[in-house]
């Protein structure tokens, strides 16, 4: 081994450039403190408009009217809560706010469930078995993925007036259902089970129902899970088309019902019973996203690759 | 594609994808079949009778001044709201990419407004932007500003933009944060090691790897300001003052369920239906062409 | 001209300390190895020289500059990497211009130097293709070019070849070892395998658990492990350990069935009875009958072809592996110990035991 060359420079006491090692602290303190303070500002952005939603619901209508509501709470919680929840609010509306709360709950179930069943059997049938017009009906579905329900919504319209399902549950949930996006998401995963579960089961003399029920319902429990955070949230928040297709106030979903609350939008709304409601209505979607973050984003993020 | 190992029979299958494709029929090809057939009719002021127009409606549809402001009112509301969006989202993400304290609460406390419908964040902003009520509204006005959205076209479109990039910049966030997760980390190292700074890193590294991220939600985002914000603008504006805030997907609803006339409605959806499926088309071409690795 | 030296580097995440204080002083155009199990510290003591960890404390000098808390960009050093970590979406000869484009190098000068590198490389007609298109071979070598043009003080190697087929590893390890010679450049090499780390390596650092159990020469490594870890780490088939303890006098080993194995370089310090471990390596055991020759039950033949290794058990039940030239077979090998090359170690704290 060669020595080194100059053991004296090795041991020498080595060189520090102390101004360029501050502004290596400083870059990497400014950067910190960078991501530190556009973080603390974007969740206050994100959290304002609620706190004040919050803060809204719990004062009388005078105080908002004037344009005096405060930064923090008042002392009219209850009643507002109660109004709204009872009554409902606003001059042209009085759905209260539990009925609506239900009619949204069971419109938001029927399209998540019922997008997930019509999804999964049609994936199914396209994935685990051959027969004439296979690839056509694969076909006829994906393309529904390119016309979203607002781009055809008077024609749409049209045909439930014909069929009469106006005002009717099926008339509100059935059409929302269709969805290439749960029935492609399927499909995709389907293909992904292996050939030996297939081979195992048709050597133990199951047929396509009970491998459906049996092997692939529980290997897609987490896909089912994930898809269904996502779908109760799309339908929770659907708006224009139960606008069109339901006139019976006591059908009337939160959304929309929220929305013809403010009317154009005067000082002398009855805002506290306003903010109320739209505490109530963003509270359950906002509820289950917080709760299934994990499933949330995975389906997310997996049903629109 | 098709499984190797699959089932036989004919009646199940069909019979398992009936539900899909009845619904699929019903209220897909149906409807976009009646939108193209009434497209090419025109009803006259009592609807008693029909006649066949060509493409008449069309030509009205494209030379009627108020069409034409309501396209390009959705250029200017879909390229700010997906602007804002992206860029706001993009900037947050890149933030909590980093390795910091608390950053997994950050992360969890900016995704949620994904859940709120867009016609609820309508009502919350406006409760800030209301002229006498809201606390923005009144500070504006305060500060000489003669804010009121109900009299200034401007400001209509100002706040109707908010709402939905609020709304919207949740979404973004959770794809560019997965979008740069999934950049090796040891790509960055050796462009840190190669001497580059961390804005330089970002541009010359992350920004192009993150594109087809960005493009994808380009597309979507363009998508739900086109359709998606409808319940924004119907709670908000209604399309106004005068026709500030009107976008093509309001014009439909103007025009067919309020105005009943039909014609020149389904030819407006005939034409949205042809951009959408034009941009779908776009997003798939260029996805296959835009993969790096 | 370069040297890299570090001074009491310790590092811990949270409550785990995986580096214990490493002192290492790396020569002038000195090719030091860094070998060791996975775990054992290598990889992150590499990653604090290049400045992608901090060291909890302690110093990196490059070039007699205290580095310790700078940037990567502010060390003048390039790195290959594992997975080679090209840049996807930039062609070769972008992923090879990058650092210089960086330095604000005009463009001539850049397009002459990638275009040198590129051809020590063999990688000329690939200048203007995608990482994806090429093979791993070829994509190591790009890496390679990248560290290459930079001309920096020191190159870092965080195990390079472990992604390549084996036939193209021992080809890219003369390789690169040629390029190293000829460029002069000071490295510091990163592997946990052992073959790799004897044949490339100036020097070899064996790390064990955060500590450097031995920095020496390849050869001196391999004929005076400092410890039984070191001694069992390197040498393949791994050498055989035998307990035994210090005999009257200090000159020979005593086996517990009370063999006596006298020491041929002299006596060991220590008190008579001090147990001891002795380490021999397989090609050491010579087969042979003979007084202090062991009668081995033979379990497993190997034929290497030249050679072939014998995995038997003494009387005793202990395992020991023994290679022969030539080819072997039967099931009884007496083997004898060659004194000359027995290794002593001390049973309690596997430290080796030179003649006092």
């Amino acid at each position: 081994m060669d020595a080194p060359a100059n053991p004296v420079a090795l041991r020498a006491e080595p060189v520090r450039d102390d101004a360029l090692l501050r502004a290596t602290r400083r870059r990497a303190l400014l950067s910190r403190l960078l991501a530190h303070g556009a973080l603390i500002l974007g969740v206050l952005i994100v959290a304002f408009p609620i706190y004040m939603t919050l803060v809204g619901s719990t004062h009388d209508a005078g105080t908002i009217g004037r344009g005096d509501v405060p930064l923090v709470p008042g002392a009219h919680t209850v009643e507002n809560y109660a109004t709204a929840w009872n009554e409902g609010g606003g001059r042209s509306q009085t759905t209260p706010a539990s009925t609506m709360l239900v009619n949204s709950l069971i419109m938001a179930v029927a399209i998540a469930l019922g997008k997930i069943a019509i999804s999964i059997l049609s994936a199914y049938a396209v994935v685990f078995f051959s027969f004439p017009g296979r690839m056509l009906a694969f076909w006829a579905i994906f393309i529904t993925l390119m016309l979203p329900v607002e781009v055809r919504i008077i024609p749409t319209f049209q045909v439930i007036v014909d069929l009469n399902l106006g005002n009717t549950w099926p008339g509100l949930v059935i059409p929302l259902i269709a969805s290439a996006t749960a029935t492609l998401l399927f499909r995709q995963f389907f293909l992904t089970i292996p050939d030996e579960f297939v081979e195992a089961a048709k050597i133990d003399g199951a047929g396509p129902v009970r491998f459906l029920r049996d092997v692939v319902l529980p290997l897609s429990l987490t896909n089912i899970a994930a898809l269904f955070v996502i779908l109760f949230i799309y339908g929770w928040n659907q708006y224009l088309w139960p606008l069109l297709i339901i006139n019976d106030r006591s059908m009337e979903t939160i959304v929309v019902g929220l929305s013809k609350m403010i009317g154009r939008g005067d000082a002398q709304n009855e805002w506290n019973t306003i903010m109320a409601t739209a505490v109530l209505a963003l509270l359950p979607p906002v509820l289950v996203v917080a709760l299934m973050q994990r499933w949330f984003v995975r389906g997310l993020t997996e049903t629109e690759k | 594609m098709q499984r190797k190992v699959i089932f036989r029979g004919r009646i199940l299958p069909i019979a398992l994808l009936l539900p899909q494709l009845a619904i699929t029929f019903v209220f897909f090809f149906w409807p976009a079949g009646r939108a193209i057939y009434q497209s090419l009719l025109r009803e006259d002021a009592f609807g008693l009778s029909q006649e066949f127009v060509g493409l008449e409606n069309f030509q009205d549809v494209l030379s009627d001044p108020n069409w034409v402001n309501a396209a390009l009112n959705s250029v200017v509301f879909s390229g700010c709201v997906a602007g804002l969006a992206l860029g706001i989202a993009l900037f947050l993400a890149v933030q909590a990419d980093k390795s910091l304290r608390g950053v997994t609460v950050y992360r969890s406390l900016l995704i949620w407004p994904y859940a709120v419908a867009p016609a609820v964040s309508a009502v919350l902003w406006l409760f800030l932007f209301q002229p006498q009520v809201g606390l923005i509204g009144r500070w504006l006005n305060a500060a000489g500003v003669a804010w009121d959205y109900r009299l200034n076209g401007t400001h209509a479109m100002i706040l109707i933009v908010i709402a939905a990039a609020w709304k919207q910049v949740a979404y973004n966030f959770i794809f560019f944060l997965a979008g740069l997760q999934s950049i090796p980390a040891s790509v960055l190292e050796a462009a840190a090691i190669d001497g580059a700074r961390p804005a330089r890193r970002f541009w010359s590294i992350i920004f192009p790897l993150l594109s087809p991220t960005t493009f994808f939600l380009l597309i979507v985002n363009l998508t739900y300001a086109f359709f998606e914000t409808f319940g924004i603008i119907h709670a908000l504006t209604s399309g106004g003052p005068g026709q500030a805030t009107e976008t093509l997907i309001y014009k439909v609803y103007v025009d067919g369920v309020q105005n009943l006339n039909l014609g020149l409605s389904s030819a407006q959806s005939v034409i949205l239906m042809v951009l959408v499926i034009a941009l779908t088309a776009f997003q798939f071409r260029a996805v296959e062409k835009k993969v790096h690795y | 001209m370069a040297t890299l030296s570090l001074r009491d580097v310790k590092k811990s995440f949270n409550a785990t300390q995986v580096l214990h204080g490493i002192d290492l002083e790396v020569n002038d155009g000195e090719l030091v190895v860094i070998v060791g199990a996975s775990g054992c510290g290598k990889s992150t003591l590499l990653r604090i020289v290049a400045g992608l960890e901090t060291p909890t404390s302690g110093q990196v000098v490059i070039n007699g500059r205290d580095v310790t808390g700078l940037e990567p960009a502010d060390r003048d050093i390039a790195m290959v990497f594992q997975n080679y970590a090209l840049y996807p979406h930039m062609t070769v000869f972008g992923n090879m211009a990058y650092g210089l484009k960086i330095r604000g190098m005009a463009r001539d000068e850049i397009a002459r130097r990638v275009q040198a590198a590129a051809e020590i490389l063999g990688i000329g007609p690939l200048l203007d293709r995608k990482p994806k298109q090429l093979s791993g071979g070829q994509r190591q070598r790009v890496a390679m070019g990248r560290a290459i043009v930079r001309e920096p003080a020191l190159f870092l190697f965080d195990e390079p070849l472990s992604n390549l087929d084996a036939k193209l590893r021992v080809q890219m390890r003369a390789e690169i070892r040629r390029l190293q010679r000829r460029l002069g450049v000071t490295s510091l090499f990163v592997t946990h395998d052992q073959v790799e780390a004897m044949t490339l390596g100036d020097r070899l650092v064996v790390m064990n658990a955060g500590r450097p159990a031995q920095v020496a020469p390849p050869m001196e490594i391999f004929s005076r492990p400092a410890d039984t870890y070191v001694a069992g780490f390197i040498g393949s088939p791994a050498m055989n350990f035998i307990p035994a303890s210090l005999d009257q006098g200090n000159g020979s080993a005593r086996l517990p069935d009370g063999t006596l194995i006298p020491f041929a370089d002299g006596p060991r310090p220590g008190t008579a009875g001090t147990p001891i471990t002795l380490g021999l390596r397989p090609e050491h055991l010579e087969p042979g009958d003979g007084p202090g020759s062991i009668p081995l039950a033979v379990e497993l033949i190997e034929p290497l072809g030249s050679e072939t290794v014998v995995h038997g058990r003494t009387p005793a039940g202990m395992a020991v592996t023994a290679r022969l030239n030539g080819a072997f077979s039967g099931e009884r090998l007496p083997v004898r110990i060659a004194p000359a090359h027995l290794h002593v170690f001390d049973a309690d704290t596997g430290r080796r035991l030179d003649p006092a």
